[in-house]
This record gives structure tokens, sequence and C-alpha cells, in this order.
């Protein structure tokens, strides 16, 4: 069983705003809902399957369907992994997909960071007492992979800056950034440490706004006008603290990314656009090593001689500018990642980054935190 | 660099999965726990194995022993530690487990992976007390 070639991307839609004052989550999970639907050319009433996660307010599927009036729902699913979830989605509706149980799936995501303080608590988790008394937040928790990193690789802060000045020379032609202004190597150094070694432009935004996909039966697709994009392969895979033998070097992408290329039959030289869970420059830096882009340790001087700008670098990323310059919504960077992923295999990526002859695609979701415990949900993309 | 002994020590959360553990720092005492099935050293500390899924564990005392697997200087925290920067660490024990903790009684930035660390014992004020370790 495979889910390559089972299901089509028809519709993605990327909220235009990062600062959203005077809405509800759910008011946002349907703007993105109905944004996607137009795009593919389908309406509410063809959705048969819904897919959300932890930023979904309420019961989750079943408070937003209710919000939504989705009256045809044969499939829910609330796979709960942080930033990573909309991909796991994305894998999930495929393999419903490709078994029958639906046929047109709806994903969303959405929140209101900057507008709407979080009210969720994570007290309970049984790893909570052992942790949060000792000041560990989210930062911090990054920080610590990438101390580690250093220590054992010799990867350097310039290094994780190439990665955030990457992301920032994209983030200049998309007009919806949050940032939109190109960096220097230096200006990254120069920001002011947030937990060392991480700097402040290390950091994604932290945004308002969400995005959501369709994705359909190939029977479907082929009625629709828009251009779709085909799901060839998809992997998952949790990592965690591991009885305390947590090893801080690498990500669940060493185990999901595999899982995907598989499927898909193809490997790491046969992808033409990456887009990578980038909450943090090292979140990136670890990604490119565990998907096989290069050796285990060697990504900082992978990333050093511009090989993540697009269009012409070797593994052009994140052309929209990514969580680090472009959105981060809800503090969730994983459907905004599908979605740059879409536009780039339907050549509608904004013309100064847009890579030539773009057949193949990854998208990398690394949600929770790379100090502890993640999610890891990898996809791979192909132009229809 | 602020004098990290003057850390907050926010009251953990306890359940009669954790008591025995937050029971001993209050007597200054690491435990942790062994599975008797497998042997394994246990942490977070928990009634199951998750080497071997066995449900019979035992509390044992531990060294109090270890060196610093990683660390940060966070400069901005959150909540009770808002105020001043602070070093979070992974601890790796002399027992196996690598443990989150703070290192204090040291000037952050001499703090380096590798180094030889013990436990000491902040108390909450509310009976537990919180794990911290120190240069040996």
């Amino acid at each position: 069983m495979t889910i390559r070639n089972r299901a089509r991307i028809v519709g993605a839609y990327e909220h235009p705003e990062r600062v959203i004052p005077g809405k509800s989550i759910a008011q946002v999970h349907g703007e993105v809902a109905l944004g996607a639907l137009a795009d593919a050319g389908l309406r509410l009433d063809d959705v048969d399957g819904y897919f959300c996660a932890g930023d979904a307010p309420g019961f989750g599927p079943i408070s937003m369907a209710e919000y939504l009036g989705l009256k045809n729902l044969s499939y829910v699913d609330s796979t709960e992994i942080g930033g990573s979830s909309p991909i796991a989605h994305l894998g999930h509706a495929a393999s419903a997909i490709a078994v029958g149980k639906c046929r047109v799936a709806l994903i969303t995501l959405a929140g209101l960071p900057r507008s709407v303080p979080w009210t969720g608590s994570m007290a309970d988790a049984p790893e909570a007492a052992f942790e949060g008394v000792f000041g560990a937040n989210t930062v911090a928790m990054y920080a610590l992979a990438a101390q580690r990193h250093m220590y054992e690789y010799g990867t350097t802060s310039a290094q994780l800056a190439e990665i955030k000045v990457a992301a920032s020379l994209h983030a200049q032609h998309n007009p919806n950034a949050f940032v939109p202004k190109a960096v220097t190597v230096e200006e990254v150094l120069e920001s002011p440490i947030i937990s060392h070694p991480l700097h402040r432009l290390d950091c994604c935004v932290v945004t308002d706004g969400g995005g959501a996909l369709v994705v359909v039966a190939p029977e479907v697709a082929k009625d629709l006008s828009r251009r779709s994009v085909n799901i060839l392969g998809h992997g998952e895979a949790p990592k965690h603290g591991a009885n305390g033998r947590i090893d801080l070097t690498y990500t669940g992408a060493v185990w999901s990314g595999p899982r995907a290329f598989e499927e898909a039959g193809v490997r790491p030289d046969d992808i033409d656009y990456v887009s990578i869970y980038d909450s943090f420059t090292i979140t990136v830096l670890e990604a490119i090593e565990d998907l096989g882009f290069c050796d285990k340790g060697a990504g900082g001087s992978f990333v050093s001689d511009g090989a993540l700008v697009a269009p012409a670098g070797r593994l052009p990323f994140n052309t929209d500018g990514g969580g680090l310059c472009n959105n981060h919504p809800a503090n969730r960077g994983g459907v905004t990642k599908v979605i740059e992923a879409v536009r780039q295999l339907r050549e509608e990526a904004n013309p100064n980054v847009q890579v030539p002859d773009c057949e193949l695609a990854l998208a990398q979701g690394t949600g929770g935190s790379l100090g502890t415990r993640m999610g890891s949900a990898t996809v791979i993309l192909g132009r229809d | 660099m602020a004098d990290t002994t003057q850390l907050p020590a926010p009251v953990p959360s306890v359940n009669p999965e954790t008591q025995p553990f937050w029971d001993a720092t209050a007597e200054g005492r690491l435990v942790l726990k062994r599975c008797t099935a497998c042997q394994s050293v246990i942490w977070y500390p928990r009634a199951m194995c998750p080497e071997c899924g066995s449900m019979e564990t035992e509390w044992f005392d531990a060294s109090g022993q270890g060196t610093v697997y990683s660390f940060t200087i966070n400069y901005k925290g959150d909540g009770p530690y808002r105020a001043a920067p602070y070093v979070l660490a992974y601890v790796e024990l002399e027992e196996g487990p690598r443990m989150m903790t703070n290192i204090v009684g040291i000037d952050p930035s001499q703090v380096s992976i590798g180094q030889s660390v013990k436990v000491v014992f902040e108390p909450t004020g509310e009976g537990p007390a919180l794990p911290r370790f120190q240069p040996a």
C-alpha cells in the first residue's frame, strides 16, 4: 500500500495578514478554509474530510466542523504534533483518500499569538515537573540543541546566521512578509543574544494568521481548473527524551525523511526545492543533515556558500521567507511550508525566487522542541 | 553576570507517581528509579520502565555526580525566570540519564560542556527542593 499518486493538493491559501486584532481564532480558521476552497474551485459542502490540530479552539474538529458548517464529514483527524501537524495531516489525508474514507479533505491552521495570549497548559504532562521548574522555555531548549551541535561538530553562529540571511533574501520579495528586509550575517550576529548561542535573528517571527490546504482524490482533481500538486510520499515520527538518553544533535527527520523518500521513490539529490521548518536556524541545520542533503555534522559548511538561496542555490529553501521572516502563524510553521512548496510546483512563487523547472519539492515539519520532544513529518510533492 | 545562586525556586507539581522523588529532595537526596526486570535506570521518574514495559520499578539513591551535556545562558526567561540570566542545562548523571537542571555557583560564562558537577538542593519553601548542580 502506498499513497503515491493517490491524492492531489488542489487548494492552498495563506492568510495575507500577520497582525489580526479584532477577530477570533475560529474566524481565522474560517477565512483560510474559504480561501483554500476558493483556490481549489470547491465549496464547503464538497468537504468530507476535515483535519486540524491543537491550534483549533474548543473541541478541535467537532467545534470547528460546527463553526464552519461542515455537514458531510465522513473522516476527521486532530493529530497534534505541534507545528508539524499540518504536514502529518497531509499524509493522513492522502491515506484516507487512498482507501476511500473521504474524497475532499480540508486542513486548517490558524492562531493569534500576537493579539490573544495563549491560555492552554501543558502542566499535567508527566515530564512537566522535571523541566519547567528550571526555566526551560522554548528558545532555551533550542539553544541547548544548538550548543551541543556546535560542541560535537564545530558548527558556528555565523553558519547558523547564513540560514537567516537566505530566508531574508527571499522575504524581501514577499510583500506580505512580516519582516521583508534582507539582513547580513553580521546583523544576525550583532542582534541580542536571547539564549546563548541563539540570537534574536536566529528566532522565527511571532505572527497572527493561518493557512489551509485542500487535498482530493485524483478523479476530483481532474475536473478542477487549477493546477494540482501530486503527493508522492509521507513519513512521520515522534522523537522524545528516550528515557533520559536524549541526543540533541538530530531531529525526528532521521526517521520521517527516509520513510517519505522511500514511498516517493526518490532521493535527496532529486529534490528541486525544500520548505524546511524554521522555528530557529538550528532547526533548519539539523533537518538538512537528517534528511540526507549532507552528512551529519556538515550542515554548517553546507549552508555557508549560498546553497539555500533561490533560485540558483543547490537547495533553494523557504522562498516565502519562511518562519524566520515571513510568517509563523499560531507559533506553528507547518502549513506555510506546504503552501510555498505548492506555489513552487505550480510555478506561482515570486518570480525572483521561482526555482526553474521545479518538479519535486519536500516539506519538512519539526514541531514541539528540539531540546526535549518533537513531532517530525515529511512530505514529498511532485508537479502534476 | 547575575549571581545564579539567587535563581527562583518554583514549586514543582507533585503526583503520587513522583511523590517519593520530591520527598527525597526535601531531605537532600537525589533518587532515581531502576527497573527490577531489565535493570535500566529510568528518567524522568515514573512507575513504568520505558525500556521494557515492566511496572516493577524501585527507587535508589543516585551519586549526585555528573557532567554537563549541554547548557545555555538564557537572557529571556518566562514567569518567575523573567528577571535574570540563568544557566539551563542537561546534566548527564553518573548513572546514565541526562536530566534538565540549572548550573549554579559559577559565573555562567565559565560553564562548559563536559564539566564535572554535583547536585545541590534549593528549597522551594513548600517541601520539595530543586536539584541543581554546581562545579564538583
